[in-house]
């Protein structure tokens, strides 16, 4: 059981508060979905939570350790993050993005230990990707590509897991599938924090929606509990109508206020 | 061809060039009387042209070459660009210019080591500044034009110092800088400026790793547990140590430092880690090979080879940054 917890997260940029008193707890075997309209902080309180923007105020914890005293290496044995998509530098081949999600465990591209490997073909194996291995990722569709980018988050093996958009510019079949195995990593005992955009897949997917709206976290709670037509209007500003039937949540939105 | 063949490969055929190196020249010496003269076993006239006039040439040749390649990849790794180069970013100039200045005022003569440290404090003045400018723009392309902006002032302030010449000896030593060459260098030269070029290239050599990572750009480098700070730093102390004493022992000599990568790359499956030694190694042979060139061809006064090396270079850079597919900023 790994736990990571964040307290009176404040980031200032310029003196503007980008992210101010964020409080909130993320658990193995736990999908905790962000939403919020854009400029709203997401990126930020995943960067704060991370450590990796300076803050005014505020620590975050993982397992009794102040991330701030970790070393980025110790910190991605913990957590994988998985930015907002940026394109690859180089066509590497997908295995050698995949194994870079090793790196903090000390492997060198086209020199894996038995250890390396191993998780390198499991998470190849879990995004679905053996026969594209070899392929290089200059070629790639965007959906195979953010599969890439998840395999590569798979393959550190840590229990946390701190994805940014994940599913942004995807078709609905391709967001459907990351979504799964965001969800799959969960059942199999991690722990996700996952900015999304949209809030039906979230509602879907997540055991927690998480709400915010100019650098605060305002609500977090199950989506039964926190997704409301309400909601919808405070945080995104559009008039919505909410409804939960069988097959779950049914967010249509009718226009924006 | 994977990494450790091709690394084979460019040291045994930079050994055959050096060899050859030995052995071509304008005393024709048959290669016996080569082998002979470096095992120590020869007249003392076949001793003195190789052992101080064709070895310690090629040799810096070589060295000069494996600096600019290394430090070449090295800057493409970390600036995620093909185009990065000392030479481009103005790392090369500004050496260059720091060791004009002591040619200027006349005090390189006055301690052995004047020239190549001045020239690596500016390697590294140049360096930090770009690593630091780094942080802040985002935009490769924008970076590059900085180096651009770095390189055209260097020039200006090169010309101003050649302009201002107090007499002709100190503007042809300038003016030899400024060509770039390895004629007449001797193993003292490369014993000052040589320990320079390997622990740069060592430091590098360190932290060719964090290259990998930063593939995936530095938000998910950082993700994946790099330390970026410490990264740059070795990157900046790397390049700027080795870029640095090169030009102290040859001047300025351009793009291969973009040449040799750019071979070097497809083998290594696009690695910046993987091709951080074969760079090195192929622009060294590159180098020794174009000043063979340099010393055969019947001109009348001696080809410099920071000349011959612009001449192929920059057409290649072109070649280059026009096939790029995209780019990404």
């Amino acid at each position: 059981m790994t736990e990571l917890t964040a307290t009176g997260l404040s980031v200032n940029v310029d003196n503007v508060a980008l992210l101010s008193g964020a409080t909130l707890s993320l658990g193995s075997g736990e999908l905790v979905a962000i939403l919020g309209p854009n400029g709203a902080g997401k990126t930020t309180l995943l960067r704060a939570l991370l450590g990796l923007t300076p803050m005014v105020s505020g620590k975050s914890v993982v397992d009794g350790e102040n991330i701030a005293d970790l070393s980025p290496m110790q910190r991605a044995r913990r957590i994988s993050y998985l930015p907002q998509q940026r394109p690859l530098a180089w066509p590497n081949s997908v295995r050698d993005v995949v194994s870079l999600g090793r790196f903090a465990h000390g492997a060198a591209l086209g020199r894996l230990g038995n250890v390396d490997a191993h998780a390198v073909d499991d998470a190849i194996e879990a995004c679905n990707l053996v026969a594209l291995a070899n392929r290089r990722t200059d070629n790639l569709s965007g959906g195979e590509l953010a599969r890439v980018h998840f395999a590569r988050a798979l393959a550190a093996q840590t229990p946390l897991l701190v994805a940014d958009e994940p599913v942004a510019a995807l078709d609905p079949r391709h967001q459907l599938s990351i979504s799964d195995l965001i969800r799959r990593y969960v059942d199999g005992g991690g722990g996700a924090l996952v900015v999304l955009h949209e809030v039906s897949l979230a509602a879907r997917f997540a055991d927690r929606l998480l709400w915010m709206r100019d650098g605060r976290i305002v609500a977090d709670g199950s989506p039964k509990d926190t997704l409301t037509a309400e909601r919808m209007r405070d945080i995104y500003g559009v008039d919505a109508r909410v409804e939960l039937d069988n097959e779950g949540f049914d967010v249509r939105i009718k226009s924006a206020l | 061809m994977t990494a450790s063949r091709l690394t084979f490969f460019l040291v045994v055929a930079s050994i055959i060039a050096l060899a050859a190196a030995a052995t071509l020249g304008s005393t024709p010496m048959e290669f016996s009387r080569v082998v002979a003269a470096i095992f120590g076993r020869s007249s003392a006239g076949d001793m003195i042209v190789v052992w101080e006039i064709r070895l310690p040439r090629a040799l810096a040749a070589f060295v000069v070459g494996a600096a600019l390649g290394a430090s070449g990849a090295a800057l493409q790794g970390l600036l995620r660009n093909p185009l990065a180069e000392p030479g481009v970013l103005g790392v090369t100039a500004t050496a260059s210019l720091a060791a004009t200045f002591t040619l200027y005022y006349g005090v390189a003569s006055t301690w052995p080591y004047t020239l190549p440290v001045s020239s690596i404090a500016g390697a590294l003045a140049a360096t930090a500044l770009l690593a630091a400018a780094a942080m802040r723009i985002q935009s490769v392309v924008t970076l590059i034009l900085l180096g651009v902006g770095l390189s055209s002032f260097a020039a200006a302030a090169m010309s101003l110092l050649l302009n201002l010449a107090p007499n002709p000896f100190s503007l042809s030593d300038m003016i030899n800088w400024l060509l770039g060459s390895v004629a007449n260098r001797s193993f003292e030269d490369l014993k000052i400026t040589a320990p320079f070029i390997a622990a740069g290239i060592a430091i590098l050599y360190l932290s060719r790793r964090g290259l990998s990572a930063l593939t995936l750009g530095e938000e998910a480098a950082s993700g994946v547990g790099l330390n970026l700070r410490r990264q740059r730093i070795a990157v900046v102390l790397g390049a700027g140590l080795a870029t640095g004493a090169a030009v102290a022992l040859a001047g300025a000599i351009g793009f291969v430092g973009i040449v040799a990568p750019h071979i070097v790359r497809p083998f290594v499956n696009h690695d910046p880690a993987r091709s951080l030694v074969p760079s090195a190694l192929l622009a060294g042979l590159i180098l020794v090979v174009a000043d063979i060139g340099v010393r055969l061809l019947p001109t009348n006064a001696e080809l410099k080879l920071g000349v011959v090396a612009a001449l192929i270079g920059a057409p290649a850079f072109v070649w280059i940054a026009i096939q790029r597919r995209a780019i990404h900023d």
